[in-house]
């Protein structure tokens, strides 16, 4: 976990959780990931037309839930999903996925 | 249940009294015998995920889960099962992989609980004892408010089908046996229920399978609510493209009393006469929650719980999640597994002496299929803040129209949602 990334989740999660979990991301992060799962499978690992978004480029992941929010990207559903989070909670995400293979 | 007004006082209050409560689970009873235990009854899309996510996010934790059915029958996509889309098969999974992720599956069904010594009483017989319980019982269905529908529920008569399983099949069969011609009455419960969209879903599931089998055949749906209690516009644009005719909307016709006999649905307004019947009472928490003391909502029908940490509001150590939970959320199978969620973090933060998330957040989806080739869906993420709950963020909301892509993504959403919860 990088420097930018442990500021980055502490003003997203107001400082909660970071010490003595398993992973290297904070418990906020790793539990508003899951509620991505739901739809992208187990560990964003999707099994059919849905797209997987596990091991995605950190800033690639950032640019395609910021371009969802704004709208610079359409798709079906995921501007209704990118409105829920802030961008803060984006860039954490994104390293976390990044960790996912 | 022995609770006294100071320990009552400590649970109701907000997070910081929450997490006292906590570090006294972890004094009192852990510390004594190691790893702490986490109990979870039923293994459906809320008790099964919760399982998972504390062994991912507590290794440390010992997770037991009480089940007493052999397989997981998934209600959604069940209607296309009724539509003749899909099979039981593809609806049912097993339980093989939960084990292996350390998680403790005992097959046998909750009888009593002791929320003073914390323990479960099985049916079989034994007794297990709890740090913190997680209850996940999903709905028990009011089949008394309908008059008559037992005993034509147990002559196969009537059935509800809103657990998944042999009434689904039986449903199925129903509706492959009626003649061309024939007539299909449904009734919608009052809301809240499991699943708001699901009967409309069902209705449309049925009306293609009809329109393809027997297209001279009707459907009546008898409406317990004002009004389609969800994507209304969706369903609306779906059964006058598709199905001009076919659907009779009833609203306002809550079914008193059903007839397997004769065959008829007796509402205030009329004896409706069909050839398949399909009642759906309405519903509250399962029964497990009020041996815990925890259906505690004004009419004792649901369980009302901190939505920050999914604990009973009542009960100390009891956690209530998926269905059986009293909010301004959806009962439904994807809301389900991100209570469960929430709940797992909290317990795991909570057995380690942490102060919970005091910001988690929930999202819903609902997809439903209006034909075999279109879906829609209703979508919204909740945060949650101290003081109002859960709020939804903007942008959530409904199509107003099923399409193609987003029945492939339903699809979609089924498969990689039985993988999350049982994967
Ligand atoms: C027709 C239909 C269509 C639906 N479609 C969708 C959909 O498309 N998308 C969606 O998100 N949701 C859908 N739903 C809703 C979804 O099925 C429920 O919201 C979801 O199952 C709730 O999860 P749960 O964990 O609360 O309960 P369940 O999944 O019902 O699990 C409860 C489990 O607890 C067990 N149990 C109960 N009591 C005990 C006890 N005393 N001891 C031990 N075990 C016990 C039961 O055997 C069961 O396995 C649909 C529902 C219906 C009826
Ligand atoms: C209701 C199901 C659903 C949920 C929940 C959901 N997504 Fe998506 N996601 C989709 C679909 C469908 C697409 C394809 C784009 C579209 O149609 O909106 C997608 C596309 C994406 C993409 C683009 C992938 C690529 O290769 O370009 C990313 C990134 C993504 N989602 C991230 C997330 C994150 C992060 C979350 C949780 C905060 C999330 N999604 C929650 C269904 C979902």
């Amino acid at each position: 976990m990088t420097i930018k990334t442990i500021a980055l989740s502490l003003a997203a999660s107001a400082g909660f959780g970071l010490a003595g979990v398993a992973s290297a991301a904070d418990l906020h992060t790793q539990a508003i990931s899951a509620t991505c799962m739901s739809c992208h499978g187990p560990g964003g690992k999707s099994l059919g037309a849905i797209p997987s978004i596990n091991g995605l480029d950190k800033d690639y992941f950032v640019k395609q839930m910021k371009d969802f929010k704004s709208g610079a990207r359409q798709g079906t559903i995921m501007k209704r999903h990118a409105y829920g989070y802030t961008d803060a909670e984006f860039e954490a995400m994104g390293a976390y996925f990044a960790t996912l293979k | 249940m022995t609770l006294n007004r100071r320990d009552f006082l400590k649970v109701s209050g907000a997070g910081a009294a929450v997490a006292l409560t906590g570090c006294a689970t972890q004094s009192a009873s852990t510390a004594a015998k190691g790893n702490p235990h986490v109990v979870i009854v039923g293994a459906g899309f809320g008790g099964a995920t919760c399982a998972k996510y504390l062994k991912q996010w507590g290794p440390n934790i010992d997770v037991t889960l009480i089940e007493p059915n052999d397989k997981f029958v998934s209600c959604p996509i069940s209607n296309w099962v009724l539509g003749g889309i899909k099979t039981m098969d593809d609806i049912t999974h097993g339980y093989d992989n939960l084990p292996k992720r350390g998680i403790k599956m005992v097959k046998d069904y909750v009888v009593g609980v002791d929320t003073a010594q914390r323990m479960v009483k099985l049916k079989g017989g034994s007794s297990i004892a709890y740090d913190r319980l997680v209850l996940a019982p999903g709905i028990e269905v009011l089949t008394d408010t309908v008059k008559g529908f037992k005993d034509a529920e147990a002559a196969g008569k009537v059935v509800h089908a809103w657990k998944a399983g042999e009434q689904t099949a039986l449903l199925r069969k129903q509706l492959e046996a009626m003649p061309d011609g024939g007539v299909f009455v449904m009734s919608v419960p009052t809301a809240p229920y499991r699943c708001p969209p699901g009967p409309y879903e069902r209705a449309c599931m049925v009306a293609n399978y009809f329109k393809k089998a027997k297209p001279k055949s009707k459907i009546i749906l008898l409406d317990g609510n004002p009004d389609i209690a969800s994507k209304k516009g969706l369903f609306m644009n779906a059964w006058n493209t598709y199905y001009p005719g076919m659907i009779e909307y009833r609203p306002n016709n809550a079914p008193f009393a059903v007839d397997g006999t004769k065959m008829i649905v007796s509402t205030e307004f009329d004896d409706v006469k069909g050839d398949v019947l399909n009642v759906v009472p309405r519903q509250r928490a399962g029964e497990v929650c009020a041996m815990a003391g925890a259906r505690n909502d004004s009419n004792g029908v649901w369980c009302t719980v901190n939505l920050a940490t999914f604990e009973s509001t009542t009960v100390p150590n009891v956690h209530v999640i998926g269905d059986s939970v009293l909010s301004n959320l959806p009962k439904s199978g994807h809301m389900a597994t991100n209570h469960a969620k929430v709940c797992a973090a909290a317990i795991v933060e909570l057995l380690a002496g942490r102060q919970p998330d005091p910001i988690p957040v929930v999202a819903n989806t609902c997809y439903s299929a209006t034909s075999d080739t279109t879906s829609g869906y209703v979508a919204n993420v909740f945060r949650f803040e101290a003081g109002k709950g859960y709020v939804s963020a903007p942008e959530g909301g409904a199509t107003a129209k099923g399409d193609e892509l987003n029945f492939a993504y339903n699809e979609s959403w089924a498969q990689n949602i039985w993988a999350e919860v049982l994967g």
